[in-house]
């Protein structure tokens, strides 16, 4: 396998630190990206989330992230979105309409109903729909952790895999060199680390 | 598909060591942190909480880098707290490695530190701790370790640290902490209906049946326990297959 160096986005709110220890685990080299130039010259990209869909975008906007971002995905470039950073995927969020998100989906994320009891907090099962390399040697009924209120209800054919809490809702998704998940793989013991070892295979083969 | 009901090992420390007592006395050095924390990672456990429950300004630096080594333990996710209060504080817990923190007798002083640190961090990331003890008729929130009543009713305090901006609330039962007679189902039951966030009860458990209990008559969404798992009274594989074989949803792990 090529040796390859993945570049975390770095901004305040983000569970960087874990994604980092993730990866360390495993031997792969990463670095912080938190300037334009750092996301143009990246080899591949993760993008963390935890936290505010509004004050991510906005931190993204005030460092001068989103177009390259935007750049890096429509060259190509491997990147994973990570909770919130799958949710920055789409055009917006009902928890901060007013902040445009990078639309590279033209659908909104939405809050899951209030009929179960929010946040989407702990480890759950995801539905399958079609196979992906993220999650070769994952076994069908792997656990994955959540912790979110929000979700994106549609990723039409990127979907990868549904979970459903009140709702179903698109818990991963690929498209090209795209992928991201709505569960937090740093966190999601065996199962997650797989997903993350998954991830960067892909990104060195196309690098 | 379901949300699994979560089983939380939880460490109390002294900032720096691990220490068990029962009702919040009588204090023993039980190990350390890191070391108990990457068992737990391997044996299946869902998450772990460590609290300092001495809180004491001087060991918060020592807390801090406690959180750190037994971060780089984990691939499960890690909630800490114990005498946080203010959002410079929260921040250096969850920079050091916690995905949630926990929040109590500030909390209670001044409520709208919950809201403050759901703005900086987000809801998911802020725990409500109510030690509740039943007074009369009525549970109310104590703290410094459960000697002191708040005279606050603890269903209501509950209610309003969500609406405030709590996304869980960790609740620990003081006439059950320590004792091994079981979670206390009425209080945790009636909470976990009066919020619409997750529980995790705590204080009591004992016996596999405790957790069935807890997670079905008492409503729980997770439970939580110390030294029955520190003393290997208890094994998390154990238990976890006998709560699935009485249909609790459960995250088995090889």
């Amino acid at each position: 396998m090529n040796r390859i160096t993945i570049s975390l986005v770095e901004y305040d709110a983000g569970n960087l630190p874990s994604v980092e220890r993730a990866l360390a685990r495993q031997n792969v080299e990463c670095v912080r990206a938190s300037t334009p130039g750092a996301i143009e010259s990246a080899q591949a990209l993760i993008l963390p989330g935890v936290g505010h869909f509004g004050q991510l975008m906005r931190t993204l906007d005030a460092r001068g992230l989103n177009g390259p971002l935007r750049d890096a995905i429509a060259q190509g470039k491997p990147l994973l979105g990570i909770c919130l950073g799958l949710q920055a995927l789409f055009a917006s969020s009902d928890e901060s309409p007013s902040d445009p998100g990078l639309a590279v989906f033209a659908g909104k994320v939405a809050a899951l109903p209030r009929t179960a009891k929010l946040p989407h907090m702990g480890w759950n099962q995801l539905r399958r729909v079609r196979p992906s390399a993220l999650f070769e040697g994952v076994p069908a009924d792997a656990y994955f952790y959540f912790a979110h209120t929000y979700a994106a209800l549609d990723a039409g054919e990127a979907t990868v895999a549904l979970c459903d809490h009140a709702a179903p809702f698109v818990a991963a998704l690929a498209m090209k060199n795209l992928y991201a998940v709505q569960f937090h793989p740093e966190k999601s013991g065996d199962a997650g680390a797989r997903v993350l070892a998954n991830f960067v295979t892909q990104a060195a083969a196309q690098s | 598909m379901t949300l699994a009901r979560r089983i939380i090992p939880c460490l109390d420390t002294d900032g720096q060591r691990v220490v068990k007592g029962v009702q919040f006395v009588n204090l023993r050095d039980a190990g350390d942190p890191a070391a108990l924390a990457a068992r737990y990672n391997s044996e299946g456990a869902d998450e772990l909480v460590v609290l300092d429950i001495t809180a004491s300004r001087d060991h918060r630096t020592t807390f801090v880098d406690t959180i750190r080594r037994v971060a780089a333990e984990l691939a499960i996710p890690l909630t800490a707290g114990g005498g946080i209060t203010s959002v410079d504080q929260g921040r250096a817990v969850l920079r050091a490695g916690a995905d949630k923190i926990t929040v109590n007798t500030a909390a209670l002083r001044r409520p709208f530190l919950i809201t403050e640190l759901a703005a900086e961090f987000g809801s998911q990331a802020i725990v409500l701790a109510i030690d509740a003890k039943r007074v009369g008729k009525r549970w109310e929130a104590f703290v410094r370790g459960g000697r002191d009543s708040t005279h606050q009713d603890a269903v209501q305090w509950a209610t309003e640290g969500v609406s405030l901006g709590a996304g869980e609330i960790l609740l620990t039962s003081m006439d059950r902490d320590g004792t091994r007679k079981g979670f206390d189902l009425p209080l945790t039951a009636t909470i976990s209906r009066a919020v619409t966030v997750p529980v995790i009860a705590s204080g009591g458990a004992d016996t596999p049946k405790d957790f069935l209990d807890v997670f079905t008559e008492g409503c729980a969404d997770a439970a939580l326990a110390a030294s029955i798992f520190h003393d290997s009274i208890q094994g998390l594989g154990e238990l976890k297959r006998f709560l699935a074989s009485h249909g609790v949803p459960v995250r088995l792990t090889a």
